[in-house]
């Protein structure tokens, strides 16, 4: 079972001899090794928050072979313009957890000051640039980038993630207009996971597919099995490879499922039975990905217990390394809104500074 | 000693952003009609003639897109300047502009920031009606993150677009359409730039300060000519910049004159003069010798047959400083 699209794996966990090659052994070994941490990760944080150590958290729990094999069909030099659930392109590009984590909580060591709640990541040394929460947004970025991959010709392809429900977004049309437009190096790529928190993909559109807009722009468009790792990884290695010899942009819409909730604040049995999500357990992406590695006959469950229990150790590391920094200084508040601090603001940072000093000594 | 050369507004800009796209090579210009046409007002005249389609180009009508994939542009490390046909226009983009150019560099903890200049005609008296005159500058002066400028002639256009573009923060530039050409300057033909975040004093006076930008500047020009007239003896600044602003000169000025009045052709409800006048009683509250004022347009939608009731007109600033100096 899976909700159609273009695929390459069977059922059983087999392929055609020709698609092996697409991802050799060693590669998909290392695939999932990051999607077991991924989901590691994703469980051990939603309990921290539940145990109110963590103000916020949302998992990608059964995307991830749409997450961390787009970014292993990408070079390394490609930003990847991320919405708040794809953390596997993080992992894959090895982003350390403690600077994750830093993030997460927001402390004196998170790079982005603690400025932005939990799972709004940015890491420009991993060319991931910030993510924001209206959602759409970055689509013209990643446009915009992949115009200037272009011009200064520096062969970068930028690629975008998006929820099905994003494809409803102004920017949604705009981007992939302007993309067509400029020729942009870009790629585009929905995680059709069947919610925008409580609304089903059937609210969004009344058509049967969001790939088929792409014939609107101009642009090549293809829906996959977003739980077939060697089909996401064929068609986003296409499209990176067509945008990068002059063929432009390409929309891809990978069809998966959300295994979780929206996020720590949304509660799914108001609006989906169990039974629905219980079907989708046994070809979960991770389910299939690992029936495909055994058929392959390079996994076993010894294995896997080992890089569980491996996962298991670095999360419990990386939280004990995290939660002991302090928030950032208060001082840091009032930086990088320009360049340079203007008059007004620092007057504004000196009064506050003055109050708080005048406040503790009484 | 630099030749001077007679220009109206838009060939100062126009000049402005030849000088830059020559110097700048990772410059880009963008917008609707701005190609070969050279904009709905010809500021970007010959440009892409002379710099190629890669650099200067008309995009598809999506202020969000224009505005959008030029932020994503900035980030890959072009200057994008951009250019919205109209400041009426520019809402689609306001996700774009306030989410996303303004607060990048601060929610990136400064590993990204976006260079990027929004050029965008503003303001009434050209027969517009509600879509070709309003003046949004308040809906940007709060947002912290974005600079607003506002240049009030050609000379002031040319050297503040020049700063503009040389500066790594987002700008909104508001260029008062109705003296695009009206208004005539001597302006340096070489490179010049005027420094953002400052006003200037345009004339020193003892008893009242006046207060304008953009368009409104020609406007207080003649009131206080008028007012001159009658005896009384006023100090006109220029804000030029509305975000951040030069809340020191003005405060200083009120510190002398005890009195204070500031137009603006926007809406009067969190108008920006609203914020001055309250930045001002706070920090000169002891010097005031009359209520601070403002003339203002009125709180209705920009109108279109009657819109030369709506707009601060001499005649109403005349009034204000008259009844300000005599209170």
């Amino acid at each position: 079972m899976n909700r159609g699209g273009r695929s390459i794996l069977n059922e059983d966990g087999s392929c055609a001899d020709e698609f092996r090659d697409v991802i050799p052994d060693n590669d998909l070994l290392a695939i999932l090794r990051t999607i077991l941490l991924n989901r590691v990760v994703d469980r051990r944080l939603m309990m921290l928050q539940r145990q109110g150590r963590l103000g916020f958290y949302l998992t990608s729990t059964g995307e991830e072979v749409v997450t961390v094999g787009t970014a292993y069909a990408l070079q390394e030099d490609d930003p990847i313009f991320l919405t708040y659930r794809e953390l596997g392109a993080l992992l894959w590009r090895k982003v350390p957890l403690s600077a994750i984590m830093n993030q997460l909580i927001g402390n004196v060591q998170d790079i982005n000051k603690g400025r932005q709640m939990p799972v709004h990541y940015c890491y420009r040394e991993y060319h991931i640039p910030s993510i924001s929460s209206p959602v759409g947004t970055q689509l013209p970025h990643a446009c915009g980038f992949g115009y200037a991959a272009k011009m200064l010709k520096t062969n970068q392809v930028a690629l975008a993630f998006l929820g099905e429900g994003t494809a409803s977004q102004t920017d949604f049309h705009a981007a992939l207009n302007f993309s067509g437009v400029l020729n942009a190096q870009t790629i585009f790529v929905i995680r059709n996971n069947g919610y925008a928190i409580s609304t089903p993909e059937s609210v969004q559109t009344r058509a049967p597919s969001l790939a088929i807009r792409a014939e609107g722009y101009g642009i090549p468009g293809f829906q996959i099995d977003g739980n077939d790792l060697l089909m996401v990884v064929q068609t986003v290695k296409e499209a990176a490879a067509r945008a990068r010899s002059g063929g432009g942009p390409t929309l891809i819409e990978a069809l998966t499922y959300r295994m979780g909730a929206h996020s720590s604040s949304d509660d799914p049995t108001r609006y989906r039975s169990e039974e629905e999500t219980q079907r989708w357990e046994k070809v979960d992406a991770l389910a299939r990905l690992r029936l495909h590695a055994k058929w392959r006959g390079i996994w076993t469950d010894a294995m896997e217990e080992e890089v569980w229990a491996d996962a298991e150790k670095a999360v419990t590391q990386m939280i004990s390394d995290c939660e002991r920094w302090p928030p950032p200084p208060v001082e840091s508040l009032f930086d990088d809104v320009y360049e340079r601090m203007p008059e007004s603001l620092r007057m504004q940072k000196e009064e506050y500074l003055r109050f708080l000093r005048e406040k503790s000594r009484q | 000693m630099t030749e001077l050369v007679e220009m109206n507004m838009i060939q100062a800009l126009n000049n402005a952003l030849d000088i830059h796209m020559h110097r700048e090579s990772n410059a880009i210009i963008m917008g609707e009609d701005i190609g070969g046409f050279g904009g709905v007002f010809r500021v970007t005249e010959g440009l892409q003639q002379k710099y190629g389609p890669d650099r200067v180009f008309d995009t598809p009508l999506a202020e969000t897109g224009i505005v959008g994939s030029a932020i994503g542009m900035a980030l890959a490390g072009l200057q994008p300047i951009v250019e919205i046909q109209f400041a009426d226009f520019v809402f689609p983009a306001f996700d774009q502009i306030v989410s996303e150019a303004a607060k990048y560099r601060y929610r990136s903890g400064g590993q990204y920031s976006i260079k990027m200049v929004i050029r965008m005609p503003y303001g009434g008296g050209i027969r517009g009606g509600h879509y070709h005159s309003q003046s949004p500058e308040a809906y940007f002066a709060h947002t912290p993150g974005l600079r607003v400028v506002i240049p009030s002639g050609p000379y002031q256009a040319k050297g503040l677009l020049l700063a503009a573009l040389n500066c790594p923060d987002p700008v909104i530039f508001l260029e008062p359409k109705k003296i695009y050409r009206s208004l005539k300057a001597h302006v340096p033909e070489a490179y010049y730039a005027i420094p953002l975040e400052k006003a200037t004093v345009v004339r020193e006076g003892r008893d009242t300060t006046l207060v304008a930008y953009g368009a409104m500047m020609e406007v207080a020009r003649e009131a206080v000519l008028l007012a001159e007239g009658e005896g009384y003896d006023i100090e006109l600044i220029d804000l030029l910049s509305i975000l951040p602003y030069d809340f020191k000169t003005v405060v200083t000025s009120v510190e002398k004159t005890g009195r204070l009045v500031v137009i603006q052709e926007a809406p009067r409800t969190c108008g920006f003069a609203a914020e001055l006048l309250a930045e001002v009683q706070e920090r000169a509250f002891t010097r005031l010798q009359a209520p601070l004022q403002r003339v203002t347009g009125f709180d209705t939608p920009f109108p279109y047959t009657l819109e030369d009731h709506y707009l601060p007109r001499v005649e109403r600033v005349l009034d204000v400083l008259t009844k300000t100096i005599e209170y």
